[in-house]
């Protein structure tokens, strides 16, 4: 149980997936403009990626390890996220309209969030089991969100601010990410 | 549009006015992460340079049999095999610098200017053409790299390279090669890039 305390927490905060590890650093940039949204984007990956992690999981255990072929894991890894982003979308549409209209075009825009193959790749590298993946996928999800809702937050602040006109857009963004990831350095001591 | 232009505008493009880091900002996670030092920036682009080339020229010449309606799935598979390869080929002959990238290797695969060429321009040019055009992007965005490698190279810990550059008397900022550095480092070189645009145009 600490255990799994101990991944939630190190995937949310201490290693935070985008301002640490550097993932999703497209939607990142592009999604957080308004909260709103950026919450729905948010929402929308973890959901992906818990699912992915348990997906990629069981495809590495049985079919890549058991079949000696590690070397298709990346092929394979990409395949399983399309169709599963694929699949959630289809089963989304059909069960909850409401959701599927408040994720609607964020759904095929997380298939090449590197994030997601990042959750894949990396619960193969730490060697986590079934649950440990799971939860994994799901904190790394979170912390996704609560990196990119935070952005949001100042970037609608910055809107007010009076940036140099070079600085505008993406620069600026970068530079505040920075001292996002300042702050969030203050926390590696942490676990 | 891209049809008439000549092959050396083809390539240069790439280089400055379409650069996929500081321009079109493409492929932000691998040049964040893995630019702490400039050998590690360099041999990304190396990576990408290869796989760029090898996609574009074989969806090029593919592209008349892929069907559109699975086109993506297609450009990915055969990206996806390249990356491999290339993840491979480091793990067996630079295995230091294999582990230092780690998996921002495979994670190629869902670079956005890789499959970004492929759906822009190598699905509608003929092979010569989306070669020359691979290779203008993929330079364009392994310098890209080493100078931002360079910069937080030189800054935290004084080398380029790992050649002492900075007079030992030099304190180290650490937070360059650390994450809030990278993020830094990126805006403020597209910043100046903005800057320089501006005053080319004028």
């Amino acid at each position: 149980m600490a255990n799994l305390v101990i991944i939630f927490l190190s995937a949310v905060i201490v290693n935070n997936y985008v301002l640490v590890n550097f993932l999703g650093i497209c939607p990142f940039v592009g999604v957080s403009k308004k909260i709103g949204p950026a919450i729905s984007m948010g929402m929308a990956t973890t959901f992906v990626m818990t699912l992915t992690a348990a997906v990629a999981w069981l495809v590495n255990r049985y079919i890549l390890e058991g079949l000696n072929l590690q070397f298709l894991q990346t092929v394979s890894f990409i395949l399983v996220i399309a169709s599963l982003v694929q699949l959630v979308e289809m089963f989304i549409k059909k069960v909850s309209k409401p959701l599927y209209d408040a994720l609607g075009i964020f759904l095929p825009l997380i298939t090449t969030n590197c994030a997601i193959l990042g959750v894949a790749l990396f619960l193969v590298l730490k060697e986590y089991n079934f649950i440990e993946s799971i939860i994994f996928g799901f904190s790394a999800g979170v912390g996704f969100t609560l990196a990119i809702v935070i952005m949001a937050g100042i970037r609608e602040e910055l809107e007010l601010a009076d940036v140099p006109e070079y600085f505008k857009g993406a620069p600026i963004t970068m530079i505040v990410a920075g001292c996002l990831a300042l702050a969030f350095m203050g926390f590696s001591g942490l676990i | 549009m891209a049809s008439k232009t000549s092959h050396p505008k083809e390539f240069l493009k790439g280089l400055w006015d379409e650069n996929p880091v500081l321009r079109m900002l493409l492929g932000l996670c691998p040049t964040l992460a893995v630019t702490n030092s400039a050998i590690n920036g360099f041999s990304m682009g190396l990576a990408v340079i290869f796989t760029l080339v090898m996609s574009s020229a074989i969806i090029s010449l593919a592209r008349n049999i892929i069907p559109k309606e699975v086109r993506i799935p297609t450009f990915i598979i055969v990206i996806a095999t390249f990356v491999t390869i290339a993840d491979k080929m480091l793990a067996a002959h630079v295995p230091d610098i294999s582990k230092a990238l780690g998996p921002f290797v495979p994670l190629i695969v869902v670079n956005c200017i890789i499959l970004g060429r492929q759906e822009a321009f190598a699905s509608k040019n003929p092979v010569g053409r989306s070669v020359i055009d691979a290779l203008g992007m993929s330079i364009g965005f392994t310098i890209t790299l080493t100078i931002l490698g360079s910069i937080r190279e030189l800054l935290g810990v004084g080398t380029i390279f790992a050649v002492q550059i900075m007079p030992l008397s030099f304190e180290p900022w650490m937070v360059m090669v650390l994450q809030p550095g990278a993020f830094l480092t990126l805006g403020l070189m597209i910043g100046i890039s903005n800057w320089l645009n501006a005053r080319r145009a004028k």
